[in-house]
């Protein structure tokens, strides 16, 4: 039942009091307030931390092949190993679904013109999975295609550096780019987290490079991305059963290191996720500590208050209080206080963690911050600390003896 | 309206225990008007606080008003607390950080009355006492007789059927006690039963029976002529 009488003799305590209630409601504000700005920073740590890893797909796993350092079945060391179309199919087929995208990849570079500007440039030919295992994102226009790869369609993607370097005075998509000598169609501009570099590079269907510079279906590099599904040992035993295969299929020693080389992004994964797993844990660590602190700060103060308030609540019991309305009266002002100081702390450590957010980018700490979750989590948090708090020092008031606490003294 | 039959209380000490009510016998009417003297240790306190249902005896019967006072959980005490019985401390004993009207309307929240109501009957008491323009001053705005006072309103502003005073003047100076007295014999003249614990005579005398404790056991139980505070002014 709400009792706006109750309410009314609580605030009023409250009011009466002010030092009282500042101080229990300090200890707990300061504490949530160091909570947040822990925990905001750590995020932000870990936001820094995973941004390293962001240019690429977390799950990547990268083959590019070399010269072999062995000799082996008859074969010379020294041997360049070439990648194929054929080698990427066989991939596909022989692990099937343990691939979540796969690209391969040729390299060219060439001079760039449209009108008068003009610049030098990475050309990656690519497959259309290119766009999940770069995690490029599409600024206008579209990516490439399966129906560019069919046709050997002479389209262009273009980074956004790159449009802003050759086309100045006009958008990019819908023109056509001059690549070395050959008009490319400008059919989308995507951005990348990775890095200005990565944003100055162009993309190409491969099928078209491989017709038009080559005339052969060599392959530079494959990039592929494991099954997110699997865990970190199974990619990584993924990885090496992977690299066994294709030394296999080109006749490179187990023991060579430079034949042909895999390399898996798991084991940066593991390690990353690793590393954010145990700052997390470590925040949660210290911000329980903190809490609990809170929490035995103000059941302390309560304590002392329910000592200085001795002579009070006997004289209520005196006049007809009984334990119930004792008992609710100090739990329901400690969870009254620590409610609103842990909210005041939480504002606080928010507030902070804002203003210092730009500074804070120069120590390597991005875009920290407090999640809702957070927010609502602390709250219930700080209300049943409120009442862990109170409960046992508003159990000690209601056995206070109107006797002892009247004795004239 | 009271009813006490070898009454036992003793305290413990440590290893041994203090006898401090050796087997009281106590009968009170209607409209009395009883002062306990004794001198201190006498147990006067005691018989006070186990009348007023602050503390249990260990033996004996009590019986307020026809009901049997025994065996409380501290609920029921805070009930017939407030139902039957109005404090009047020594040091008043008000709640520093409530104005008059509060103090006075706490008893009322006790019994559940609403608020409005509540303010209106603390405002009637307050009116008995004299105080209407010091409703909304806090204790410490006050004067000792002026708190002393409040309390009163207080410990009226429920209705009990007894009244008990615990030392009402031993705060006071002289013309202040006797203003106070003078107020309580006013009340007992309306027909309240009155409970006076004090040590001091000339309080003792004003009341209209004198029951002096020594040693846990009454002495004298004596009925007197009451001494009108307004031959002492």
């Amino acid at each position: 039942m709400f009792d706006i009488d109750l309410w009314r003799e609580i605030f009023q305590s409250i009011k009466m009091n002010k030092t009282r209630s500042l101080l229990s409601g300090f200890t707990v504000a300061f504490a949530i307030s160091l909570f947040a700005i822990l925990f905001g920073i750590t995020n932000g740590l870990i936001n820094t931390f995973e941004e390293g890893f962001k240019d690429d797909a977390m799950n990547n796993i990268v083959i590019w092949p070399g010269k072999t350092a062995k000799a082996y079945k008859g074969l010379q060391a020294g041997r360049q190993i070439q990648l194929k179309n054929e080698d990427h199919d066989y991939i596909l087929d022989e692990f099937g679904n343990k691939v979540e995208f796969m690209t391969s990849r040729v390299m060219i570079n060439v001079n760039a013109s449209f009108r008068n500007e003009k610049n030098n440039y990475t050309v990656r030919a690519i497959h259309p999975d290119n766009l999940f295992i770069e995690q490029n994102k599409i600024k206008e226009g579209r990516y490439i295609n399966q129906l560019d790869i069919d046709n050997k369609t002479k389209v262009v993607i273009i980074g956004r550096l790159v449009e802003e370097d050759l086309f100045t005075k006009t958008k990019a998509v819908g023109k056509y780019l001059n690549l070395s000598g050959i008009q490319y169609k400008v059919v989308g501009v995507y951005t990348d987290d990775g890095g200005d570099d990565e944003e100055r590079m162009l993309y190409i269907p491969i099928t078209t490079a491989q017709s038009l510079y080559g005339n052969n279906d060599y392959v530079d590099m494959m990039y592929l991305t494991y099954n997110p599904e699997m865990d970190y040992d199974k990619a990584l035993a993924f990885g090496v059963l992977m690299e066994k295969k294709l030394k296999n299929r080109f006749s490179i020693a187990p023991t060579d290191q430079r034949g042909i080389r895999v390399q898996n992004n798991a084991l940066g994964a593991k390690a990353v996720n690793q590393t954010s797993f145990g700052l997390g844990l470590m925040v949660l660590v210290i911000g329980f500590g903190t809490l609990i602190a809170g929490i035995v700060g103000i059941s302390n103060i309560m304590i002392f208050i329910v000592k200085e308030r001795t002579k009070e609540i006997g004289i209520r019991k005196a006049l007809g209080a009984q334990p119930k309305q004792i008992v609710s009266i100090i739990l329901l002002e400690s969870i009254i206080i620590t409610t609103i100081s842990g909210y005041v702390g939480l504002l606080i450590g928010v507030g902070v963690i804002e203003l210092a957010t730009p500074v804070l980018k120069d120590y390597f700490i991005k875009d920290p911050g407090v999640s809702n979750t957070l927010v609502i989590g602390a709250t219930i948090t700080l209300i049943v600390a409120g009442t862990l708090a109170g409960y046992l020092p508003a159990k000690k008031a209601s056995k206070i003896k109107p006797i002892v606490a009247l004795r004239n003294d | 309206m009271l009813k006490i039959s070898n009454l036992h209380k003793s305290y413990p000490i440590g290893e041994s225990s203090l006898h401090v009510l050796k087997g009281i016998n106590l009968d009170i009417e209607d409209g009395e008007m009883v002062a306990i003297m004794g001198s201190s240790g006498s147990g006067k306190s005691t018989l006070l606080n186990i009348i007023g249902m602050l503390d249990e005896a260990d033996s004996g019967g009590y019986i307020l008003d026809g009901l049997p006072i025994k065996n409380l959980t501290e609920k029921k005490a805070a009930v017939y607390r407030n139902k039957f019985l109005g404090f009047i401390f020594q040091s008043f004993n008000l709640i520093n950080y409530k104005n008059a009207l509060e103090n006075v309307a706490l008893p009322l929240y006790y019994q559940g009355m609403k608020r409005k109501e509540r303010q209106k009957q603390a405002m009637f008491h307050l009116e008995k006492v004299g105080l209407t323009d010091r409703a909304y001053h806090l204790p410490k705005e006050l004067s000792g007789g002026e708190n002393q006072r409040v309390a009163i309103a207080r410990a009226l502003a429920a209705n009990p059927k007894l009244l008990l005073a615990d030392e009402p003047t031993g705060a006071l100076d002289t013309g202040t006690s006797y203003e106070i007295m003078e107020f309580i014999q006013q009340l007992n003249d309306e027909g309240k039963t009155i409970l006076i614990v004090t040590h001091e005579v000339d309080i003792a005398n004003m009341c209209k029976r004198i029951v002096r404790l020594r040693d846990g056991i009454i002495m004298e139980d004596t009925f007197v002529n009451q001494i009108r505070t307004k031959q002492n002014v």
